[in-house]
């Protein structure tokens, strides 16, 4: 199924002269080469579209060390029981058919002037075009108290998988009338309605298992995405279980102490039962390493294609670019990478290439066939991409409308994950 | 034809990036001649002679906790007044065309730009759509205005095609019916009469709407044209 990932082995790199590597795809060599790091919404989506609408003439790789995907998207979902955790997982089939090469292996090392990623194999892969698409990592020490070492006993469940899974089982078998605790992460962070999603899904499974269970969010910011409407519907479904603290009233200094799961709000000591530490975020390693990442620790992008500002030959995008007004999300990815793809064809094939065009959509479920949505377009300016026009969906509204925006959003999870795994 | 193909060429590389509201340095120096000193805005502004301006794009005329608006301000705010790029532009050039009886003493400033850019700067200090993606816009959408010429074109499928892009995150190209309808096969004007009827806010779905709304009448004839000869 994985076509042959090799280009260059370690003893042919070695070999190569100088002069080949300063200008790799004049000679000898039939297809310009893409290669593609990493295989969430972001570069699955890239890497299929490069292929599909290539039509085979350039040469696509997706560096990826799972097998399968599991969607950050839709995972509450799981967490409050209206999704089996397998409707999340994606593999790369599709992608193969669509004629990428699946290199199973991570991305070590990016070689900018000599255009090479070194991957985890030992092997190196040549390109004409990178694409790095690597999500979020960690800021160390953004929570004191916390490293990623106690993502067992305080789990982050920020990126899918087993972390989503432990959460789930620690907040089910949480003692009755106990703690949850959400500490939420600074902006800019992957998903901006997440954390207050994920709440509302946790609050809908413990008002049949737990009802006298209490929720704790410690927040940094004084404000975030459909606040009035979490709001609303935190006092319409899981009245007095909710309890939010903004900066103002100690959420913002929070240290955690995994050993005793306890909480410090304000030097306050107090214990709690289960705590979901989600901390501030930066761009996936494999940037930094690329050494594409400001002092941020995001990387600069052009809002007209999405290159890197410090190397052109370098397109990154998803939750690592710092783009401007489009939030972290699947949905920003996708619409991101499609653009990404249209000019590396356009460069490398001399295929047309269009304007820019960016869009945005964010659905949440509050409860059950209580969904919500906001949304934006977005049009390039030359500092940044920018928001144009947005929309929210509105407190008061009918149920009838909520449960819509709900079947909406199921349709929407069908139709992304096909455009982004094929 | 030819000629019609060279005006969507200027078309699609000419109209392509949307504008910024205008100078925020600019409009910082304005702020600080005309408006300071009444005003505050940044982290620590409080309510002075005027309210705080902090936090001002989204928010209702007349809502910021403990400042006494004049009755004629307050009864905009509940009526329904937003402050948005617009609705500030024309505060600023007359605000005594928007609110009656308020009671900002300003006579107005009637040069466009200069509104543009106190606009721009005034816009840094709410909320970002990055971490709020409801908030307020940050630039000015590009519309490019089209000739008889350009609106006569036939569909393109091949730009059709590419513009799918993002209509096939939600209508799935199969032409499969799960939570949001299929738009495969559609005869084409159907589809550009729909397609319109979003666009002027006559069919209610806001996705829609926001998805039309961007949408140039060349775009939408592409997106017809594909979508109709879809395999």
């Amino acid at each position: 199924m994985t076509g042959p990932v090799l280009r260059v082995t370690r003893r042919t790199f070695i070999g190569t002269t100088a002069a080949a590597l300063a200008a790799p795809a004049v000679f000898g060599q039939t297809k310009p080469r893409v290669v593609v790091i990493g295989g969430g919404p972001g570069g699955a989506t890239c890497a299929r579209y490069l292929a599909k609408d290539s039509g085979g003439a350039l040469d696509v790789t997706l560096v990826e060390p799972n097998a399968r995907y599991t969607t950050c998207f839709f995972s509450n979902l799981y967490l409050g029981g209206f999704r089996d955790f397998d409707s999340l997982v994606h593999g790369y089939d599709g992608l193969a058919a669509a004629g990428v090469t699946i290199a199973a292996t991570t991305a070590e090392g990016v070689d900018r002037d000599t255009r090479r990623v070194t991957l985890g194999s030992g092997d190196v892969l040549e390109y004409d075009r990178l694409v790095i698409s690597p999500g979020i990592d960690f800021r160390d020490g953004s929570v004191p108290g916390w490293s990623l070492a106690n993502a067992e006993v305080m789990p982050h469940a920020w990126k899918a998988g087993p972390q989503t899974k432990l959460l789930k089982s620690m907040v089910e078998s949480m003692r009755q009338g106990g703690t949850f605790c959400m500490v939420a992460p600074p902006n800019p962070y992957r998903c901006p309605p997440g954390p207050y999603e994920r709440v509302s899904m946790i609050a809908h499974l413990l008002t049949q298992t737990n009802p006298t269970a209490r929720i704790l969010i410690l927040d940094p910011k004084d404000k975030y995405s459909k606040q009035a409407l979490f709001e609303e519907g935190w006092q319409t479904h899981y009245p007095g279980m909710i309890e939010w603290l903004g900066p103002d009233m100690g959420g913002g200094a929070v240290e955690v102490r995994p050993a005793t799961m306890e909480v410090v709000i304000d030097g306050e000591a107090e214990k709690v039962d289960v705590c979901n530490v989600i901390p501030a975020q930066i761009a996936g390693r494999i940037a930094e390493i690329a050494g594409l990442c400001d002092e941020t620790g995001w990387v600069p992008v052009d809002p007209l294609s999405m290159a890197s500002r410090v190397d052109a030959g370098v397109f990154v995008v998803g939750d690592a670019s710092a783009q401007g007004d489009m939030p972290k999300s699947a949905f920003s990815a996708n619409s991101q990478a499609k653009v990404a793809a249209m000019k590396i064809r356009g460069e490398l094939t001399g295929s047309r290439v269009f304007p820019a065009k960016y869009t945005n959509t964010c659905w949440s479920l509050i409860a059950p066939k209580d969904g919500v949505k906001v949304g934006a377009s977005y049009e390039p300016t030359p500092e940044k991409i920018a928001s144009v026009e947005s929309f929210i969906s509105q407190p008061g509204e009918p149920a009838e409308l909520r449960r819509a925006t709900y079947e909406e959003s199921l349709g929407w999870y069908q139709g992304i994950t096909a455009d982004i795994f094929g | 034809m030819i000629r019609a193909a060279l005006v969507l060429g200027m078309m699609l590389t000419g109209a392509a990036t949307a504008g910024p509201i205008g100078d925020a340095d600019r409009g910082a120096a304005l702020f600080q001649r005309q408006c300071s000193a009444c005003h505050q805005i940044g982290p620590e502004a409080i309510n002075r002679v005027g309210p705080r301006l902090t936090g001002l794009f989204g928010r209702r005329a007349g809502s910021v906790e403990g400042f006494d608006y004049s009755k004629s301000m307050a009864r905009m705010g509940s009526d329904g007044l937003v402050w948005t790029m617009q609705t500030l532009d024309a505060y600023i050039e007359n605000p005594k065309v928007l609110v009656s009886a308020t009671r900002m003493r300003f006579r107005g400033l009637q040069d466009e730009q200069a509104r543009s850019d106190l606009i721009a700067f005034l816009r840094e200090w709410s909320d970002r759509p990055r971490d709020i993606p409801e908030a307020e816009p940050t630039a000015r959408r590009s519309t490019p205005q089209l000739s008889p010429e350009v609106l006569a074109i036939r569909g393109d499928p091949e730009f059709g095609a590419y513009l799918s892009s993002e209509c096939s995150t939600c209508h799935q190209r199969d032409g499969s019916d799960q939570g949001i309808p299929s738009i495969t096969h559609w005869p084409p004007e159907d589809f550009v009469l729909a397609m319109h009827a979003y666009r002027q806010k006559l069919r209610p779905h806001p996705v829609m709407q926001m998805m039309a709304g961007r949408l140039t009448e060349e775009e939408i004839a592409a997106l017809a044209a594909y979508y109709a000869g879809i395999d």
